[in-house]
């Protein structure tokens, strides 16, 4: 038996941690380093790149990285890709693994063999964490852990990863300096494809695809790859990785499907004798609330329930934080410019003295970052949710659910969670996008989930609502079947515009639907935290940037050149105030005038300044709750130099729509360039969306002004 | 002849042939859905697609127009 050493190597060993998906991996690989994790992308692609450490039982240091889940090296997406290519160190970022640790759920145990059937293959010494078998038992699974570590030749460690049952047995197995290599007789490559494989990677090596001296893995995994992107492979060589499986399929046609069977063979042998499972298994947990939620009426009404729940808790939850967010940078700005102290009545002299300085920190960096902190409440509690969700395993069966419907328009069911979370905000909604693995869907999810109307959106709808009935109160039936027929647009824009992308865009077939339904679990509070952890961060350091500085961008717009007057006039001479009247020949045919014009450009950052923006030029004073109604009144009596009124009903609806439409929130168009690595997409969307709302916007008013209104 | 999108809920059916050289049935035999296995229908989505199957101690949910291709012999 050949053994490997890493005693003498001055580097910590790497060990990789690599399963199925919903084996447990991440909930071991919290457990073995606990935060002490260094979390990133691989350059150039969205997948999480996870590293932590710990010391060995021998106060040795180990390196741990987490590889994405996945079923097989036969790569189907990037995340699988990444799985193939550190293990056969065809990265340059990631240095080859010393040693594996492979996690199996004990009640999928043969499935999960297959995959490592895969991974013995690579000469890598490895140890089997067979996680679950509390699940296991519980089912009446029985397996021979002695037997099956004879089997293999490798260390197996029997554990329940989310008590930390074995963990410590995992710990001593992993801190062994000597390591052996698993048995050779289980390399399942029959000898007729073997043969094909070195012709193949003659062939390969001669085009520099591959090195002479490749492992035949190499070559295998290649043409293997399935993944319509061909991530990590280079654009050159994928013309000649076709011609070389043409080549292997001509010599030996069905190799595939025969090597895959020949896998599942020496699979069957491995567990002759190791795995004992029920005949018939009684009716578990999972079935009996599998009966429930998958019920065609109860399946229903428990989905809608929980979607309810969300969202009355996103809403209702985050409002208390969101509104400490607020007066916490209301307070603090107070300091900084002084001011009336409530509790006193006196003058209180600030911090620094008036002055261009301070208004840039106050109402540009302070408004920025205020405006990037108060979206994270929401978020917080939205991936809360998706993880509890996810976790527990509910999450794939509203996929199951939710496929039929979002197949229609040529997405599938994983795309419905994203879109949902767009409700509230979305830029949860575009980071929970990552969740599916299809990369065409997931760009097309990502390009369509801003039509969701979000929260932003409630205040100008509530503004032009009201603006738009000649009453002092607005009926609310009238309020309501108003605000539902824009949210119900803007969801009609989003199924059509999927719709259209999938059909022109980025043509295809539709992509098949392979969904595990894992075993409902109790779920991980640590690794709901740690995803919300994570993605809070990613938010606040990635998306935050940006915000903070095109807000200080638009405040200078808004202030500069400075001039003499009151507020109203000091917008009218701003940078902003000039193009608003620029861009009048351009937003006239709408029938906007300048001001609104202003208001649409400051309300590019996020949509509710669009509010504060017209009090602003309207020059009322910050009053709170007589704002709106003040505000409201100005903008009835607003008209143009003739005396027409501007806020007519077609200018009114044709705005609304124009909101619906538009993308207007720099924290979206931040996080959309940080999802799809680069400017291409986030443009695009910019100006397929916003143009779609002018078009809109200026059909309601030309019809609407010919119709009389 | 029978499909596994034929088959009934709560019905088990024994695989007889899978196409070959479509990516998602590569996929599926690496799932584990090879000629000659057993697999069980457990039940259809509320909308009727797709289908969810228990196959070697897993449950997987597939799409009618995949399941359509499988052809099974009920047991």
């Amino acid at each position: 038996m050949a053994a490997a050493s890493t005693a003498s190597s001055p580097h910590p060993p790497i060990f990789a941690l690599v399963g199925n998906p919903n084996c447990g991996k991440t909930t071991l690989f919290n457990a073995l380093t606990g935060l002490k994790q260094k979390v990133g992308n691989y350059p150039g692609v969205t997948v999480e790149r996870k590293e932590g450490e710990f010391f060995s039982q021998h106060g040795q240091r180990l390196r741990v990285l987490d590889l994405p889940g996945s079923y097989s090296l036969n790569a189907r997406s990037p995340d699988e890709a990444v799985l193939r290519d550190v293990l056969l160190g065809r990265r340059s970022d990631t240095p080859r693994p010393d040693r594996i640790v492979c996690v199996l759920d004990a009640t999928n145990l043969e499935r999960n063999l297959y995959l490592v059937t895969q991974i013995l293959e690579l000469g890598i010494p490895m140890i089997l964490a067979l996680n679950m078998v509390d699940a296991a038992e519980a089912k009446g699974i029985r397996i021979d852990v002695a037997k099956l570590s004879e089997r293999f030749g490798c260390p197996v460690v029997p554990m329940v990863a989310n008590t930390k049952k074995g963990l410590i047995e995992l710990k001593v197995a992993m801190s062994r300096p000597d390591a052996p290599l698993p048995k050779p007789f289980l390399d399942a490559i029959p000898i007729a494809i073997r043969g094909a494989l070195v012709r193949c990677r003659e062939t390969l090596a001669k085009d520099q695809v591959v090195g002479q001296t490749a492992s035949l893995l190499e070559p295998l995994y290649l043409i293997s790859d399935h993944d319509p992107s061909h991530y990590g492979i280079a654009q050159a060589h994928v013309a000649k990785i076709a011609q070389a499986r043409d080549q292997l399929e001509r010599e030996i046609p069905g190799w595939e499907d025969q090597l895959i069977a020949a896998r599942y063979e020496v699979i069957h042998a491995a567990c002759a004798g190791v795995l004992h499972r029920p005949e018939d298994a009684q009716r578990n947990f999972t079935d009996r609330l599998d009966s429930v939620l998958l019920h065609r009426v109860w399946g229903w009404l428990s989905l809608l329930l929980t979607l309810v729940g969300l969202f009355y808790l996103i809403f209702s939850a985050a409002e208390a934080p969101m509104s400490w967010i607020e007066s916490a940078f209301n307070a603090l700005g107070q300091k900084i410019t002084g001011g009336v102290d409530p509790a006193t009545g006196n003058a209180v002299a600030g911090w620094m003295a008036d002055g261009d300085l301070r208004d840039l920190i106050v109402d540009g960096a302070l408004a920025g970052v205020q405006g990037v902190l108060i979206f994270l409440p929401q978020i917080l509690i939205l991936f809360f949710f998706i993880g509890l969700m996810e976790d527990t395993g509910y999450m794939a069966r509203i996929a199951f659910i939710m496929d039929r419907l979002m197949g229609k328009v040529g997405l599938n069911g994983k795309s419905f969670l994203p879109f949902l979370s767009s409700y509230a905000c979305a830029v949860p909604g575009v980071m929970a996008a990552r969740t599916i693995d299809n990369p065409k869907d997931r760009l097309i999810t990502i390009l369509i989930v801003p039509l969701a109307s979000c929260s932003a959106r409630l205040p100008v709808y509530l503004l032009l609502i009201s603006a738009l009935v000649p009453t002092t109160v607005v009926p609310t039936t009238f309020k309501a079947v108003t605000l539902v027929s824009l949210y119900v647009l803007g969801t009609v824009g989003a199924f059509g515009f999927a719709w259209l992308f999938k059909a022109k865009l980025i043509p295809g077939k539709p992509s098949p639907l392979i969904l595990e339904l894992p075993s409902y679990k109790r779920p991980s509070l640590i690794n709901i935290m740690q995803q919300m952890r994570l993605r809070a961060w990613q938010f606040v350091r990635r998306a935050g940037t940006v915000i903070l500085g095109l807000s200080i961008l638009l405040w200078g717009a808004l202030k500069y050149p400075r001039s003499e007057g009151t507020k109203a006039e000091q917008i009218t001479h701003s940078a902003a105030g000039q193009l608003g009247q620029v861009i009048e020949p351009v937003i006239k045919p709408l029938g906007y005038d300048w001001k609104i014009g202003i208001g649409l450009i400051a309300s590019f950052a996020a949509r509710e300044v669009f509010v504060s923006t017209m009090s602003e030029i309207y020059s009322i004073e910050d009053d709170d709750e007589e704002t709106h109604q003040k505000l409201r009144d100005q903008l009835k009596e607003a008209a143009w130099p003739d005396g027409r009124k501007v806020y007519t009903a077609p200018v009114c609806v044709g705005l609304m729509v124009f909101f619906v439409f538009a993308m207007q929130c720099l924290s979206t168009v931040a996080v959309v360039r940080r999802e799809t690595g680069g400017w291409k997409w986030p443009l695009f969307q910019l100006g397929y969306m916003t143009g779609t709302a002018y078009l809109l916007a200026l059909l309601v008013y030309q019809i609407g002004t010919r119709l009389g209104f | 002849m029978s499909t596994l999108a034929s088959l009934s809920n709560g019905c088990c059916g024994r695989i007889l042939a899978l196409p070959t050289g479509i990516p998602a049935m590569t996929r599926l035999r690496e799932l584990g859905l090879l000629p000659g296995t057993l697999v069980k229908l457990i039940r259809r989505a509320p909308l009727g697609d797709p289908l969810e199957i228990s196959v070697r101690g897993s449950l997987l949910s597939l799409r009618k127009a995949e399941a359509e291709q499988i052809s099974v012999e009920p047991v």
